[in-house]
């Protein structure tokens, strides 16, 4: 078997009997799991859907199992001090580094963390742009601008005004381009999404796809359109928490997100991102979850270029801030630099979310692309009528021109494409 | 060609080595991927390299101030096929790289292993065997294993590029064992490629016999950039003189014994 066949063949999923669910339900407690299995019309956050994929290969109780275990404070400055001076940082050992304990070694990590990202990445920082294609969506998740109940203003573009927005953005020089949509596959099907990833490809070296998790076919059809990256949010880890932010559509289906990016692997995509929301819930249990997710995606596909986000929780319109502990700067950065020490191939982006002083440290530290010209908005690129509105709020609103300049400015090398789809 | 030189045959200063027609009098390779551009040239300039590889993944822009450009007049380009897990895509990448005017030099890199970008030598080969039929000047990146590089020169490669260590370790030449029978062995130039941290490493991969060291992280990384591409250079040039001069044996132990232990044969016809 050549390695063609090995390795980037689209392998189908193992057929499971429908109504395939998964033991982790069994640790909420009864009042949780009251409220997990009624809030939505008895949709069980733990049952496949019976026309999702189920690989169910343990990877994600496997996850859950070692967040369960995981103390942040019962870590010490001691274990700190072991895990910064071994050679490798062990999966163990991403905890300590995440953990409170860590938190006045937050210089040291920042240096460890800056010399691997120069050993791996060099001063290279590339760009993209995220393309909203439309913001309907079937789900409620209760801290988002798009979910179905928010009064927001829907839209949807259509071909002419895709062909608009992509021909705008690379009008500015962006040659990598993200493309997203609310998680409503009827709106917005893989008929669409495929369409729009062929004239992507057309204008653009990279093309990324961030809509809802999808079947391993689905998958290689975009593959084949032309998209090579997928990322899919988590959101939390928490199986409680979980099941209470996230209360209508399929994405209320955990595992099934969760092995998202396996299966965009096995439809042939070069590369996956994995990101919980920094503040949903205890942030620490949730980039080790992340972490760990990585992890194991990477040893069972050792070709797979892998990617963290490192998004925290931004107000939307039509959203409730749910009470999560709230992330600051420093501990956002703790986690970012615990990614790269323990991943230290693995691309860092970070989001717009975060101000520009915020995202150009970084930037030098450990991210290795930022995006530049966002609008979440539908249809802002073109300056086309703004017909629907934004999915949150950003924060660094420079144009490319501006974020190549101020890359430059801290010794970083702007790189526009670092990719070639084969 | 071959390329063992006997000591002495050739002056230093006229000791070139040649790759798909070209001449080279330099024997250091510059890798541009981890740097700013402007310091690409900086560091071509002061290693004095002749060869400057680069990544068509990279090269594939329509952006301004590409790497393209960045590279001085005169340096010959050996575009790399980075991002290809599988012969057939290391194909269709040295294609684009003709396409993109960067010329038949390839270097041929084929990994499917994101953490420590080892090359997988079973696919180098299917890829080394397709792109020399194609009239490309094949340089294939390899794991330093003997029955390989021999397939390597059977399917057309013009030189073999054995790893000294992981890409980007700087951790030198771990292989070492491994190279120095690829040398004895092999009559086409041999490269050492990734892992190469420090000049003395270069150094002493040219000493045992390398044709030229290949380094980037190593530079990229260095405090000052082109006072290491220079350091790198000199190195370079120091332990080819060495192999061309013929080091001196190194002995294992306490030393020589004055008094031969044999010494006491043929006194029986006395």
């Amino acid at each position: 078997m050549s390695a063609d066949e090995k390795n980037v063949q689209v392998a189908g999923p193992e057929t499971v009997p429908v109504g395939k669910r998964c033991r982790r339900i069994v640790s909420m407690d009864e009042k949780d799991m009251a409220h997990a299995i009624h809030a939505d019309y008895g949709l069980d956050p733990m049952t496949f859907l019976p026309d999702m994929d189920v690989l169910d290969n343990g990877m994600f109780d496997c996850v859950l199992d070692a967040v369960e275990a995981y103390d942040p404070d019962a870590v010490t400055a001691a274990d700190v001090r072991r895990a910064l001076d071994a050679d490798v940082v062990e999966p163990a050992d991403f905890g300590v580094l995440v953990s409170p304990a860590a938190e006045p070694f937050l210089e040291e990590m920042a240096e460890r963390a800056r010399a691997e990202r120069v050993r791996w990445f060099g001063t290279n920082i590339q760009f993209f742009t995220p393309l909203y294609l439309a913001n309907y969506c079937e789900n409620r998740c209760v801290y988002c601008g798009f979910n179905c109940e928010s009064g927001i203003r829907r839209a949807r573009l259509d071909e002419a005004q895709t062909i608009a927005e992509l021909d705008a953005i690379a009008a500015t020089g962006q040659e990598e381009i993200l493309l997203l949509t609310g998680e409503d596959p009827v709106t917005s099907d893989v008929d669409y999404i495929a369409r729009a990833c062929e004239l992507a490809a057309a204008r653009f070296r990279n093309v990324g796809v961030e809509v809802y998790p999808a079947n391993v076919a689905d998958y290689a059809r975009l593959h084949e359109a032309g998209a090579d990256f997928v990322t899919v949010f988590q959101e939390t880890y928490d199986p409680v928490r979980y099941a209470k932010l996230h209360l209508r559509g399929r994405k209320r289906i955990m595992p099934y997100r969760f092995e998202a990016q396996e299966r965009a692997l096995r439809g042939g995509m070069r590369g996956v991102a994995f990101a919980p929301l920094l503040g949903l819930s205890e942030f620490r249990r949730d980039a080790l979850a992340c972490a760990l997710h990585a992890y194991y995606v990477s040893r069972a596909y050792p070709h797979a270029e892998i990617s963290f986000s490192c998004p925290r929780l931004r107000p939307a319109a039509g959203a409730v801030t749910p009470n999560g502990p709230h992330v600051s700067e420093a501990q956002l950065l703790q986690v970012i630099c615990a990614y790269r020490l323990f991943m230290p191939f693995a691309g860092v982006t970070v989001s717009s979310r975060e101000s520009a002083r915020f995202r150009d440290h970084v930037a030098t530290i450990t991210a290795t692309k930022v995006s530049a010209g966002v609008s979440t908005g539908i249809g802002e690129h073109a300056h086309q009528a703004e017909e629907g509105d934004d999915q949150f709020e950003i924060d660094d609103s420079r144009s490319l021109a501006e974020m190549c300049a101020a890359m430059r400015d801290m010794g970083l090398e702007p790189v526009m494409n670092d990719h070639v789809l084969v | 060609m071959t390329e063992h030189i006997t000591s002495g045959a050739v002056a230093p200063g006229a000791d070139t080595w040649t790759l798909g027609g070209k001449e080279f009098a330099s024997r250091f390779i510059l890798g541009s991927g981890k740097f700013r551009l402007d310091v690409v040239r900086a560091a071509v300039e002061d290693a004095g390299a002749q060869i400057v590889t680069l990544a068509v993944r990279r090269a594939n822009t329509s952006q301004e101030g590409s790497i393209l450009d960045a590279v001085p007049e005169g340096v010959t380009l050996l575009p790399n096929t980075s991002g290809a897990r599988t012969a057939k895509e290391a194909v269709r990448i040295a294609r684009l790289a003709r396409e993109l005017g960067c010329g038949d030099f390839i270097k041929v890199e084929v990994i499917r292993d994101a953490r420590y970008l080892l090359p997988d030598n079973a696919e180098t080969v299917r890829a080394t065997d397709m792109l020399a039929s194609e009239g490309f000047t094949v340089l294939p990146y390899m794991y330093p294993d003997l029955n390989v590089a021999r397939d390597l020169v059977s399917a057309g490669a013009a030189a073999v590029m054995p790893l000294g260590a992981p890409i980007g370790s700087n951790r030198g030449l771990v292989t070492r064992d491994f190279i120095r029978i690829l040398i004895e062995e092999i009559d086409l130039p041999v490269i050492v490629d990734a892992g190469i941290g420090r000049p003395s490493q270069a150094c002493e991969a040219m000493e045992m016999g390398a044709a030229a060291v290949m380094a980037n992280t190593a530079v990229a990384t260095a405090g000052n950039i082109p006072l290491m591409a220079r350091a790198f250079g000199d190195a370079v040039r120091a332990g080819r003189a060495a192999f061309l001069a013929g080091p001196g044996r190194v002995l294992d132990g306490a030393g020589e014994a004055s008094s031969p232990l044999t010494g006491f044969l043929g006194e029986e016809d006395r």
